[in-house]
C-alpha cells in the first residue's frame, strides 16, 4: 500500500471538497435539529394528551416513522413525494436544492420521532401528583405542563435528547444516497477521483469521530453539571 | 398501488431467484437474521471484555467500541467495502462486504446491551459465586450470563429490528435487498414513485412493528416473572 499522502488532506482541490461536504454535514444536523426539537416536543404531547384521538395520533407517527428505515423515508421524499405536488410548486422546488431539502424534512421527521418518545419519557419521570397538584390550583393541561411539568422533565430529558443528536449526526450521512453534497458523498468522489482510498476515508472518520465525541462530551458536561435530581 | 403489487411481487419478494441471484425481502431478512446471528457471540464477548477486570482485555475493547459507535454504519460499509479486497487479496462479494459491516457494526451495539445486561444484575450475584468458590471465568459462566442475557432478550429483538433496518444500506453498495430491488421496480414503472416506495415503507414497516411489538410483549412478560419471582423473597428479608 503507498504511504499515507497527508497533503491530500491539507490543502488543494480535494481538500476544499472534503471540507466542503463536512460543513454540508453540519448544516443538515443543524436544520434537521431545529425542526425535530419542536415537532419532537408536540409529538410527546400528543402521546400525553387526554384525548384518545390525539393520543392515537401521537402513537401512529412515532411508530410509523421508528419501523421505517431512514434510508426508505429518504427515498420516497426524494423521488416520491415531489411529485405528489401540483406541477408549479414541483418547478420550483426542482429549479432549487431539492436533494438537500428532502434529505433535511426526511432527518427531521425520523428524528423527531425518536426525540418524542424521549421526551415522553422524561416527562413521565415526573410524578402524577405534580400535574394534579397544577390542575388542583387551576391551571389548564397546557399551562401545568409549560410552568410546572416541562421545566422539572427537562433535565430528565436533554442527555437522552444529546444522544439522540449524535445518531441525528450519524444519521445526515445517509443523505448521499439522494446525491447530497455531504461529508460521505464528497469522501466517495474524493475516493473515485484519486484512488486514494485510505485518506479520504480517514478523513470522513475522523471527522464523524470528532463530532460524535464533542457531542458525547457535551452530555457528560451537562450531566456533571446539572445531575438529575430525585424527588 | 395494487396494480404495481400485483405485478411485481415476486420480483419484490425473492428478486430475480430462480434465474438469478436470489434478492428483495428474503434476503434482506436473511442479512438481517445472519447479521445478527454471527454477531451475537462476537457481541457477547466484547461485552464480557468491556466488564473484564483485566484492563489490557477492557482498554482496546472499549476504544473499539467507541470509534464504531462515534460513526455512521456507512462510514464502516465504506470500509469494508474497499478494504476488505485489498486487505484480504480476495474480492469480496456485496452480501459478504455488508455482512461483515452489519456484524462488526452490530457486535459494537450488542457489547453495550451485554455490558448493562451484566452491570444491572445486582452485585451479590457475582460475590456470592466467588464466596461458594467458582472463579472468575465460572462465576460469569453459570451465575451472571445466563441471568444476564434472559434479561436481554427483548433488547435482542429491538437489536433484529434495527438489524433489518440497516440493512437497507445495502443499496448503496449496489446489494440487491428490498430498498435496492425497489427502486428498479420504480424505473420499470416510472409513473408512480410516491406509490411505490410508499410500498416499501409499509413492508419494513409491517415486518418491524410486528417485531417490535413481539419485543415489548417479551419485555412485560419477563417483568412480570421477574417481579413474581423476587416480590416474595424482597418481603422476606424485610
Amino acid at each position: 500500500m503507498p504511504v499515507f499522502d497527508f497533503s491530500l488532506l491539507l490543502h488543494g482541490q480535494y481538500h476544499d471538497m472534503l471540507v466542503a461536504g463536512l460543513l454540508l454535514s453540519l448544516q443538515l444536523l443543524a436544520a434537521a435539529f431545529v425542526i425535530a426539537l419542536p415537532l419532537g416536543t408536540v409529538v410527546a404531547l400528543l402521546r400525553l394528551s387526554p384525548v384518545p384521538i390525539l393520543r392515537a395520533i401521537g402513537f401512529g407517527y412515532v411508530e410509523l416513522i421508528r419501523n421505517i428505515p431512514l434510508l426508505a423515508h429518504m427515498l420516497f421524499w426524494y423521488f416520491g413525494a415531489p411529485e405528489l405536488l401540483p406541477d408549479t410548486l414541483k418547478e420550483r422546488l426542482y429549479a432549487g436544492k431539492v436533494e438537500a431539502i428532502s434529505a433535511v424534512i426526511a432527518l427531521a421527521l425520523y428524528t423527531a420521532a425518536y426525540m418524542a418518545e424521549d421526551i415522553r419519557s422524561g416527562i413521565r419521570a415526573i410524578p402524577a401528583v405534580q400535574m394534579e397538584a397544577g390542575r388542583a390550583l387551576g391551571f389548564g393541561f397546557l399551562a401545568t405542563m409549560r410552568r410546572v411539568i416541562l421545566p422539572q422533565a427537562l433535565r430528565v430529558t436533554v442527555p437522552p435528547l444529546i444522544s439522540q443528536t449524535l445518531n441525528l449526526w450519524k444519521n445526515t450521512s445517509i443523505a448521499t444516497v439522494v446525491g447530497v453534497a455531504e461529508l460521505m458523498y464528497q469522501a466517495g468522489q474524493v475516493e473515485s477521483a484519486t484512488f486514494r482510498s485510505f485518506e479520504s476515508f480517514a478523513f470522513a472518520t475522523a471527522a464523524y469521530l470528532s463530532v460524535s465525541l464533542a457531542i458525547t462530551g457535551l452530555a457528560a458536561w451537562y450531566h456533571h453539571r446539572w445531575p438529575v435530581r430525585t424527588a | 398501488m395494487l396494480e404495481i403489487v400485483q405485478t411485481y411481487w415476486l420480483y419484490f419478494l425473492i428478486g430475480q431467484y430462480p434465474n438469478g441471484p436470489l434478492g428483495g425481502l428474503a434476503l434482506t431478512l436473511i442479512l438481517a437474521a445472519c447479521g445478527l446471528v454471527l454477531a451475537l457471540p462476537l457481541g457477547i464477548a466484547f461485552g464480557l471484555a468491556r466488564v473484564s477486570p483485566w484492563r489490557w482485555l477492557r482498554w482496546p475493547v472499549t476504544a473499539f467500541v467507541f470509534v464504531v459507535r462515534g460513526v455512521p454504519l456507512l462510514m464502516v460499509v465504506f470500509w469494508a467495502y474497499f478494504f476488505l479486497p485489498s486487505v484480504t487479496g480476495v474480492k469480496t462479494d456485496q452480501f459478504a462486504t455488508m455482512l461483515i459491516a452489519l456484524v462488526v457494526f452490530d457486535a459494537a451495539y450488542l457489547a453495550e446491551i451485554v455490558r448493562a445486561g451484566i452491570q444491572g444484575l445486582p452485585k451479590g450475584q457475582m460475590e456470592c459465586a466467588r464466596a461458594l468458590g467458582l472463579g472468575y471465568g465460572r462465576a460469569m459462566r453459570f451465575v451472571v450470563l445466563p441471568q444476564a442475557l434472559r434479561s436481554m432478550l427483548p433488547s435482542l429483538v429491538n437489536q433484529f429490528v434495527s438489524t433489518i433496518k440497516e440493512t437497507s444500506l445495502g443499496y448503496i453498495i449496489g446489494l440487491a435487498e428490498l430498498s435496492f430491488i425497489t427502486t428498479q421496480i420504480n424505473t420499470q414503472v416510472f409513473t408512480k414513485p410516491a406509490q411505490v416506495y410508499a410500498i416499501l415503507g409499509l413492508s419494513y414497516f409491517a415486518m418491524c412493528f410486528g417485531l417490535s411489538r413481539f419485543a415489548y410483549w417479551l419485555e412485560r412478560r419477563l417483568a412480570r416473572r421477574t417481579s413474581a419471582r423476587t416480590a416474595p423473597a424482597a418481603g422476606g428479608t424485610a
